[in-house]
């Protein structure tokens, strides 16, 4: 059994590796030149800080892995990444409105681990937050876009919000895990983050002139390594090259 | 027609204290979408401490066909150059 | 267009004689204009184009640090396809009328860019030969004499610094790999050589319209003389690493201190131009689906800017 750190530093680490994938899938095809490179740079910012966090967690992991053999190694049943960060880009509303939920919570949980007794774990969220702050604002301004424009933008990031919403209750999910490590002042609490997190969303939608889809069925066991369809296909394709050059 | 937005024109400072120098431009909306793009295109590799993004149909400039009544009537105004002026021998700080 | 007038005409001249640079609201002939257009919009469909063989990798790259590189300079593309976009439009076409001549098939971008990525190696046969080929001529046009293309050349080519370092580590790690590896980096080789050569365009003897670009001094160094720097720099990379060239018929001339090449088969570099290469129609149908695909969202954010702006 992985110490609770581990667990955690794959948990997050995960997130970051699965949603930074599934932004540079964007690559030579958004809507505009800029927006490509908007895209490309928060890819980059998550597949970044998820090789920290797989770095980190390789440094102390018993098997002598690398950070690739961690992220490029494993099983489906041996991710930890959301629910919500594997779901498929679908149309620009999808991405842009799983990029502004999903932002919204993790500026939230990286401004708390910022001040993490783990000193490895607070610099990363340090960092983090910064290009956590910026995704968030631009995926915000977009969704006022797409709900302020066109009959057909309104439509579509009213369909995109109900996309997303069932996978946001499992971002507030804790287990042991998670409680072990907010005892030694290492782990985010997160109960006490979700009001913030349901307010600053709740704004954001109602000033775009869309409305919130009610609570329904929520996906969950993303934490547990029991995950949707899709990420078998990521990680087919992701591992490729990794398994190609140990051949 | 196909619309790709309007064009607005980038300028970065690249360090506190320094002008800021045109850079090039981007296609955007609104302010925030021009600042966004501006900051995705010109400044991917840091060494930027501000943006400024102005749309393009707001700039005025000069032609060629002012240019000698702008400028020509300056050029003999020497007397507006500290070298133009004589100072007596051993005089400091001036 | 009007014509220019003799004074204009002086102006425009003696700014060339003297190396000046050629500014947007500068008098020019339409000639010049109409052959700026044409090479820069198909420079900036080159570097937009270009993204697709190498996104097709960014999935499935090697390594976390390999995803991140490509990632960056793929990225980088897209931005350089942007900068030299812009230096068009201050000739007075629009981006969108850009995108209308590609779609339309008035437009080219490089050829090399209808070639398929294969392999893993491609992206590494990519970078190190299909960008320093780039680089040597972009380097080349940073002397270019219209202001906004040199200046975006200058960017462009302090940014690419890194693009054909990036391809030739991924050759020189297979290259130190396995056995399968180093025959992926090999084959990988011999399919990117000729086509990287013939970037650089058809020989000078048989090149259309450069006059004209010598003496407005937008092109500055000949077809040959750009292609011959890029063999002679890159033979030596290959040996290193323990590639092979593959053209039997290369040789080091003593007397001249060059690499003398064997013929290169124009009818396909033709033929390619033509529409008829490997991805010829996918790279097009993608960037016109892409571009279909986004309209909606274009005109969204259009119609919204008219109601105004985003409460902070």
């Amino acid at each position: 059994m992985e110490s609770p750190l581990l667990q955690y530093l794959f948990r997050l680490g995960d997130d970051s590796l699965i949603l930074g994938h599934r932004l540079s899938e964007w690559c030579s095809r958004a809507p505009m030149l800029e927006e490509d490179l908007a895209l490309a740079n928060m890819a980059l910012d998550h597949i970044g800080r998820a090789k920290m966090l797989l770095e980190y967690a390789a440094s102390f992991e018993a098997m002598g892995h690398s950070a690739d053999d961690l992220a490029f190694g494993r099983d489906e049943r041996h991710y930890y990444n959301l629910l919500i960060t594997e779901v498929p880009n679908g149309d620009f509303a999808v991405t842009m409105v799983r990029m502004f939920i999903f932002s919204a919570f993790d500026v939230l949980r990286l401004e708390e681990l910022s001040t993490s007794h783990d000193e490895m774990l607070a610099g990363i969220a340090q960092k983090g937050v910064k290009e956590s702050r910026y995704h968030r604002r631009h995926a915000a301004d977009w969704i006022w876009r797409l709900g302020k424009g066109t009959d057909e933008s309104r439509r579509r990031v009213q369909r995109a919000l109900h996309t997303i919403w069932p996978f946001t209750d499992e971002m507030f999910d804790m287990d042991d895990t998670e409680r072990v490590l907010i005892e030694e002042g290492i782990g985010c609490d997160l109960h006490t983050l979700r009001e913030i997190w349901k307010k600053d969303v709740s704004e954001v939608i109602s000033n775009a002139g869309l409305t919130l889809p009610e609570d329904g069925y929520m996906h969950r066991g993303g934490r547990n390594g029991v995950h949707t369809e899709a990420l078998g296909h990521i990680i087919s394709e992701m591992n490729y090259g990794y398994e190609l050059m140990l051949s | 027609m196909d619309n790709q937005l309007n064009i607005w024109e980038v300028f970065t400072q690249s360090k506190p204290g320094q002008p800021y120098r045109h850079a090039g431009s981007v296609h955007a909306s609104d302010r925030q979408m021009a600042l966004q793009n501006a900051r995705d295109s010109y400044t991917r590799r840091g060494e930027t401490s501000g943006l400024w993004v102005v749309r393009a149909e707001d700039i005025a400039a000069t032609t060629i066909e002012d240019n000698p009544s702008f400028f020509d009537p300056n050029d003999d105004k020497i007397y507006r150059l500290p070298s133009f002026y004589t100072m007596p021998e051993g005089a400091k700080n001036i | 267009m009007a014509v220019l007038t003799e004074a204009q005409t002086e102006f425009f001249e003696a700014k060339i004689a003297r190396d000046e640079k050629i500014e947007p609201r500068d008098p020019m002939p339409d000639g010049y204009r109409a052959h700026l257009i044409r090479q820069i919009s198909q420079h900036a469909h080159s570097e937009v184009i270009g993204m697709q063989p190498e996104g097709n990798w960014v999935t499935r790259a090697s390594s976390l640090r390999a995803k991140l590189i490509l990632l960056a300079k793929i990225q980088d593309e897209c931005g350089h396809g942007l900068y030299l976009y812009s230096a068009a439009e201050t000739l007075g076409i629009s981006r969108d009328e850009m995108l209308a001549q590609l779609h339309a098939g008035k437009a080219k971008y490089s050829s090399i860019f209808n070639y398929p990525t294969l392999t893993w190696a491609d992206i590494g046969a990519i970078g190190w030969l299909v960008d320093g080929a780039a680089i040597v001529n972009q380097v080349s046009l940073q002397r270019t004499s219209y202001g906004p293309y040199s200046r975006a050349m200058v960017r462009i080519c302090k940014e690419e610094s890194f693009h054909q370092r990036q391809g030739y580590e991924i050759m020189a790690q297979m290259m130190a790999g396995t056995r399968k590896q180093r025959a992926m980096a090999q084959d990988a080789m011999n399919r990117w050589w000729a086509p990287a050569l013939m970037m650089f365009g058809p020989p000078d003897n048989d090149s259309p319209r450069s006059h004209d670009a010598f003496n407005w001094k937008i092109k500055r160094e000949s077809n040959d003389t750009l292609r011959q720097r890029f063999i002679d720099k890159t033979v030596q990379q290959a040996e290193v690493i323990g590639l092979t060239i593959p053209d039997p018929d290369l040789k080091f001339n003593e007397a001249t201190k060059h690499y003398e090449i064997g013929p290169l088969n124009w009818k396909e570099f033709y033929d390619v131009i033509k529409g008829n290469g490997p991805c010829n129609r996918q790279r097009m149908e993608h960037h016109m689906q892409v571009h279909e695909d986004g309209a909606w969202v274009r005109e969204a954010a259009q119609k919204a800017a008219l109601n105004g702006q985003k409460p902070a």
